[in-house]
């Protein structure tokens, strides 16, 4: 690990960074924000790791456990809500066996997430799994596509 | 065989959504196949294009053959193959395929400026972007016009910023061109935070080269030496198409140093959004770019005073700034003879929601919503009735259907209690309920509120608790009046845009809506059949055949009865789901 973050910090000092592009290069090397990996810059760069903690939970992007193999998801955009995402999002929920303050499935295979807007509202309601784009979607082609990536897995 | 092809295929947000690069490799294996490369269609005349504005009918193809264009409509991959034999070895267009009427109407009332070039230029390539006079507006204004001149120009064409507060793009400039500093800086806010909005989206993945060409010509008429793009990370395509664009044209020479071998130097950085919508508040954007928690703060001092690491500091939006392009190269004089007096150029538009014509529209600013809707989105879906069009996202309102013939424009939308925004239109029909679009905006603002003052951050949770109370069939008689009054006191009290904003929704609901409001909260009734909470599920014995597929997808088991005898719901146990609503073949089961 101690090589890896050596590395974002080289990157760190000659490209003029800051302490969110820290945390985007450290999300982009591990998939989430380790905790070790902040005290460790908090203590090379003498940044208390409240700075960076206030940072990573201010901000949608970062996540502060490890996340699924597969992320599911469903935009909750205006759009995608006047046409029925309300129901994309229970349909995901009650599939993949999730509670309200767990977002990732047991075994690690899936996470959760909704997202303001993805931009693809004229196909709305939009699913994305793994980055690809589903429009139009209903509750049943949204249970098919995660039985899809399940058999994948397993 | 002398022919002069061009195939375009869509890959703007819409087109790749429905397989524009599946449908983009097809055509290159079968033009391969049949040896037309090369031969017939000429480098760079195989390619992809931005956006073409009507998404619903995506993939979009466009074949140009001897100058003269035909369009097809929903192609899929597995279709190519006959399009190339019939169309581009024969000669004869597949018919059945062909856009149709609709297709020419949704153009009509358009008018192309942001998003010229915009599905006729391949957005990864500069050439392609040269040939159609790109960076001829940075020649012209490096060689023949000071910096001055450029604000003059600007000013006059009377651009205002498309992010939704309508700012005079050249009065910024100005403010900032007169500040003393040895150091300033151009944003170009690519934050397209506002849900139910993509055209910045599709501007910088279709066009990316003019974006650049704006924060150019805007870095020479301030004296700005740096710019910064500020982009979400949710959108990696048009990062990615930016990245490369910004390549290119260092390689070029239109960015570095001494560009055209005058003594302007100019250079764009990139810096990723994390994902917070108060990023689009200019001081909260500043905040993130160096690194901080996206909050804003008091104004004045203003960005152009006092902005990015304490200096003057211009921030435009991606579609402000595509527009600067055309308003140099065709004149201040050319983009004022559209729209209005106040509202100069034209707008784009989402347009999405129950309307058939779903995309990205491009009018002048003037034209009535009925045009909007009905003229270019060829109506409601489902020949529905219109009940209202929200604008500007969570900030803006809800504009009622009898007010469609008001004129789109910055006052007028502002009169009626919504605002411009960037251009998000969502179009809302009899099936909407306007409480619940109203909880579900403020459930936005309300976790999208950064916090840092009282007014918003409380004051946006007791309002989505009220409406939450609302839709549950919990309303009190008063809460009407104290929504409204909260909304004022928020509205007034708020730091900044977000929170002077967000009770919008709820106002405008009020106003035109009340009677929905009203349902709500003395009959326990949800007009538009939406909220739960206040929904009856019922079996209609005449109609029910006992086929017995509801009683195999309802969850909770509340469904009783003899196959082919009527079924019945038990209340207690029914859950609302509406899963038996929508698997009744018989339309069988009431809801209300």
């Amino acid at each position: 690990m101690e090589e890896r973050l050596q590395q974002i910090y080289r990157r760190f000092t000659e490209d003029e960074g800051n302490l969110i592009s820290i945390l985007q290069d450290i999300q982009e090397e591990f998939g989430y924000l380790p905790q070790e990996a902040i005290y460790w810059f908090s203590e090379k760069l003498d940044v208390p790791p409240a700075t960076f903690f206030g940072i990573a939970t201010f901000y949608a992007q970062f996540h502060l456990k490890p996340r699924g193999k597969n992320i599911v998801t469903v935009c909750s955009g205006t759009a995608c809500h006047v046409r029925g995402s309300e129901k994309l999002i229970n349909t995901a929920i009650k599939e993949l066996n999730l509670s309200e303050d767990n977002d990732t499935t047991e075994d690690g295979l899936f996470t959760f997430e909704k997202v303001n807007c993805v931009g693809t509202c004229s196909f709305a309601p939009v699913v994305l799994i793994n980055n690809k784009v589903f429009g139009k979607m209903t509750p049943d082609k949204l249970v098919k596509e995660l039985k899809k990536v399940k058999g994948e897995n397993e | 065989m002398n022919k002069n092809i061009e195939i375009r295929v869509c890959a703007g947000p819409g087109g790749i959504a429905a397989g524009g690069f599946e449908v983009l490799e097809a055509f290159r294996k079968f033009v391969n196949e049949k040896g037309l490369m090369a031969e017939v269609i000429k480098e760079g005349c195989l390619h992809k294009v931005g956006c073409l504005g009507l998404c619903a009918k995506d993939v979009l193809v466009e074949i140009i053959v001897n100058g003269q264009k035909t369009t097809y409509q929903y192609i899929k991959p597995e279709m190519v193959e006959r399009i190339v034999e019939e169309h581009l070895v024969k000669g004869i267009p597949v018919s059945e395929w062909l856009v149709t009427d609709d297709f020419h109407n949704f153009y009509k009332k358009q008018q192309k400026i942001a998003l010229s070039l915009c599905g006729e230029i391949d957005p990864e390539d500069i050439n392609s972007y040269i040939s159609r006079r790109g960076y001829a507006a940075t020649e012209m204004v490096l060689r023949q016009h000071s910096p001055q001149e450029v604000i003059e120009k600007i000013k006059k064409s009377g651009l205002r910023g498309r992010g939704g507060a309508g700012f005079p793009t050249g009065l910024k400039w100005e403010m900032a061109r007169n500040v003393q500093g040895d150091e300033k800086y151009i944003i170009c806010n690519a934050d397209e935070g506002d849900p139910g909005a993509f055209m910045d989206r599709a501007v910088i993945e279709g066009k990316p080269h003019a974006v650049i060409e704006g924060m150019l010509i805007g870095g020479y008429a301030i004296g700005a030496r740096k710019g910064y793009v500020y982009i979400r990370a949710e959108y990696p395509l048009a990062v990615e198409r930016l990245k490369k664009a910004i390549e290119q044209a260092r390689s070029k020479g239109y960015l570095g140093n001494n560009i055209l071998g005058t003594d302007f130097s100019f250079d764009i950085k990139i810096k990723l959004g994390a994902g917070a919508f108060v990023c689009g508040e200019e001081t909260a954007l500043i905040a993130s770019i160096e690194g901080k928690r996206g909050m804003p703060r008091a104004k004045p001092p203003f960005p152009v005073q006092k902005g990015l690491f304490g200096k003057p500091t211009v921030i435009n939006n991606v579609e402000t700034l595509a527009n600067i392009p055309s308003i140099i190269l065709n004149g201040a004089d050319w983009f004022a003879s559209f729209g209005t007096e106040k509202s100069r150029g034209t707008k784009v538009f989402a347009l999405t929601g129950k309307v058939k014509n779903t995309g990205l529209i491009e009018v002048p600013l003037g034209i009535s919503l009925r045009e909007i809707i009905f003229d270019i989105g060829g109506g409601i879906e489902g020949d529905r009735k219109l009940k209202a069009v929200q604008t500007g996202g969570p900030s803006g309102g809800c504009i009622p259907a009898h007010m469609i013939d008001i004129p789109v424009d910055y006052e007028s939308l502002a009169r009626v209690g919504s605002i411009m925004g960037s251009g998000g239109m969502i179009v809302m029909d009899e099936t909407v309920c306007m409480v619940n679009v109203a909880k579900y905006f403020l459930h936005f603002t309300q976790s999208e509120s950064c916090g840092k003052c009282v007014p918003c951050r409380i004051g946006t949770k007791r309002l989505l608790e009220i409406l939450e109370r609302i839709t549950s069939g919990r309303g009190k008689p008063e809460d009407m009046e104290r929504l409204e009054k909260l909304s004022h006191d928020i509205k007034a009290a708020s730091l900044c845009g977000l929170g002077q904003t967000a009770p919008n929704p709820v106002l405008s609901t009020l106003q035109y809506f009340r009677d929905e409001y009203e349902a709500h909260i003395f009959e326990k009734k949800c007009p538009a059949g939406v909220c739960k909470d206040l929904l009856t599920y019922t079996i209609l014995e005449e109609f029910c055949k006992g086929c017995g597929m509801c009683m195999k997808v309802c969850p909770s088991g509340a469904i009783i009865g003899e196959k082919k005898k009527p079924h019945k719901i038990i209340p207690d146990i029914c859950i609302k789901c509406g899963a038996c609503f929508e698997v009744c073949k018989f339309k069988a089961i009431k809801k209300g």
